[in-house]
């Protein structure tokens, strides 16, 4: 695979949920090591978008390519997370059963994640340091030992963060990272996610335009399941179609920012 | 597993399968005499223990709650039991070849599936195969579809009231409501010798030692954390590449088949099985010996089993009326107050929650543990971090 060209690439998606038609046609391309924001209002189709990348929802009418040339499809989601698309899910979904440290060794990237492996595997070479420098990169080294359980709410997020980032994928999907973040953990979220792109694709959801203001480049947004406008953050925001969309959140926006 | 665990097994497996024995084979006068009624009473609950086992790796790791396991059971006892009735042979009250139900409800041939039980070893591979291959099967169809939950346990509960129906009839050759018994020997050896049933015995204890070594390689290896995973989240663990519905139908079929292996060793000294033992109101049964013993622990699970129906015997000879009562209050008392059974109870007493339940915390040295359970031990309502099923 060369290094240019796209990482994702959907071509007249539709996906419907009982007639509401979630993606309408829509057509959505990202370069390699991009960082991408995509906003919208609700219902605008951005978790749907997810969904559809990820294997959780099958389009009813359209291609979704990864990479060069994979069909995406017709394959179950274990499949595409093992082709190199992780994705972190809106609320924290992290095992809080386990250890800080197995849910990172359960997340990392394996030849074989079928039952006889792992019940015959132990300790790959190497494992403990990749799990290590996953924990270091979320800043979670010294909770390690604690169940997941038993972290705060910012702390699941990188969490699940790190073992998205454990499981080596070419593609991030990160749904509203910082939903429900002190202003401090969220300006420690964009940085994470800024040096997870340095040598990843990262394609973030997100509702909090100041947090959007600081890690994107480049900003997509979605209105009734297809495309509006795509540009800089600023020329979006000037965007006299995006401010219509926008109307009532703007002044929202505006108010808390006091 | 730890040096204390194995310690503690090793000493568990002496008492149950060698010194007991050797108490029953003590003359009665002996202070330490086993009698060979508590030795096959004794029996009896290891073989529900074996079963317990892997409801518990089912259900206190992966969170699947099976409400049908009476039906893998049974077809372990009945694959035991039809091998049992055809050694008996022409010694039966109408001396005939065949068995005295299929005599009295004019059969006149062996029915072709019962003829492979003359087999010792087809027998011993069917008590592992049959229950097996339907687990399979059932279990395949069922996570396939991403049934899950209650609905899960609900059509768990339609196939035991199926298999109770089936089983009942007396056109499936299985001595319908009867079911199978007047056992006269097992493999050759006479079925009403104490010497027969102390081996039974010694052979049940030693196939539970094995079932629990099993269990805990299972639960120790990053499968056993695969399992705890699903139970947390299952929609995360798929998205991290796993195929939840492979790894719950892997436990599905272990647990079906220790099932079976726990039937085929109940039949024998029990002397009968039929079809009350397979239906819904056994299949719950298991489920609270599970509950109440503590879910997810595996130690729980062979506590439960023995205690529960050690309760049972007592309190059903003594108290014949109010067993029921009692087992419902039981399993309402679990609910409300020991959600974490018996093992957990007693965990919580001494302060080593984290230690011995949850099945989580394999690789948590005991201090580790302490600490990530700090905040209980401040006084502080700590939430419950354990996204448990409710038991239902």
């Amino acid at each position: 695979m060369t290094s240019t060209g796209s990482i994702i690439y959907l071509e007249d998606v539709t996906v419907s949920y009982d007639g509401f038609k979630a993606l309408s046609r829509l057509n959505f391309y990202m370069d390699r090591r991009e960082l991408r924001v995509v906003i919208g209002p609700n219902g605008a189709g951005k978790t749907t978008l997810l969904d559809v990348i990820s294997g959780r929802a099958k389009p009813e009418h359209g291609r979704v390519i990864f990479g060069d040339h994979t069909d995406l499809t017709t394959l179950r989601e274990n499949d595409i997370a093992g082709l190199g698309i992780g994705r972190k899910f809106q609320t924290p979904s992290v095992f809080v059963n386990l250890s800080v440290w197995d849910n990172v060794e359960l997340s990392l990237k394996r030849a074989s994640k079928g039952v006889f492996a792992a019940l015959l595997e132990r300790d790959a070479g190497g494992e403990r340091e990749r799990i290590a420098a996953t924990l270091s990169t979320v800043g979670l080294e010294d909770k390690a030992t604690l169940m997941a359980g038993a972290l705060s709410h910012g702390e699941k997020q990188w969490l699940e963060i790190g073992m998205v980032i454990a499981q080596d994928p070419e593609l991030l999907l990160v749904d509203e990272p910082v939903a429900g973040m002190t202003d401090e953990e969220t300006a420690r979220t964009g940085e994470l996610l800024e040096s997870i792109a340095v040598d990843r694709s990262v394609l973030v959801i997100e509702h909090d335009m100041e947090f959007v203001r600081q890690i994107a480049r480049k900003v997509t947004v979605l209105h009734q399941g297809t495309v509006l406008c795509e540009g800089p953050v600023d020329q979006v925001q000037t965007d006299p179609r995006v401010l219509e969309v926008y109307i009532g959140r703007r002044r929202e926006t505006a108010d808390a920012r006091g | 597993m730890p040096r204390r665990e194995a310690a503690a097994v090793a000493a568990a497996a002496l008492l149950l399968v060698v010194v007991l024995p050797i108490c029953n084979a003590l003359p009665a006068s002996s202070a330490l005499h086993v009698s060979d009624f508590r030795l096959n009473l004794f029996g009896k609950f290891l073989a529900y223990a074996i079963l317990a086992l892997g409801l518990d790796l089912l259900w206190g790791y992966a969170g699947v709650l099976s409400l049908g396991h009476g039906v893998f059971f049974g077809l372990g006892a009945y694959a035991m039991g039809m091998h049992l009735m055809l050694e008996i042979g022409a010694k039966s009250v109408y001396q005939s070849a065949l068995p005295d139900f299929m005599v009295w409800n004019q059969v006149k041939e062996l029915p072709l599936f019962w003829r492979p039980f003359y087999s010792d070893v087809f027998t011993l591979v069917a008590i592992v195969v049959v229950p097996g291959l339907v687990a399979l099967a059932f279990g395949f169809l069922a996570f396939r579809s991403r049934i899950r939950g209650v609905y899960f346990s609900i059509i768990t509960q339609a196939l035991a009231l199926s298999a109770w129906l089936v089983f009942n009839r007396n056109e499936m050759r299985l001595g319908g409501t009867n079911g199978l018994a007047d056992f006269k020997t097992i493999f050759g050896f006479p079925l009403n010798q104490p010497s027969t049933q102390r081996g039974l015995y010694a052979v049940t204890a030693l196939a539970l030692l094995v079932a629990y070594l099993v269990c805990r390689w299972i639960t120790g290896s990053r499968a056993g954390k695969v399992l705890v995973a699903i139970r947390d989240s299952e929609t995360r663990v798929l998205f991290s590449g796993y195929s939840p519905a492979r790894y719950k139908l892997f436990v599905f079929v272990v647990s079906a088949v220790l099932a079976g292996v726990a039937g085929a060793l109940y039949a024998p000294q029990v002397g009968i099985i039929t079809p009350a033992k397979i239906g819904v109101l056994p299949s719950i049964e298991m489920v609270v010996w599970v509950a109440a013993g503590g879910r997810g622990t595996l130690v729980g699970a062979v506590a439960g089993a023995f205690g529960v129906n050690w309760m049972q015997s007592w309190l059903t000879t003594s108290y014949p009326d109010v067993w029921l009562l009692f087992l419902g209050g039981l399993f309402m008392g679990v609910v409300l107050f020991f959600p974490d059974g018996l093992v957990g109870a007693v965990a919580r007493a001494f302060g080593g929650m984290g230690r011995l339940t949850r099945g989580a915390s394999f690789t948590a040295t005991p201090t580790e543990s302490a600490r990530s359970r700090g905040p209980s031990s401040t006084g502080h309502p700590r939430p419950e971090p354990v996204a448990r099923p409710p038991l239902q």
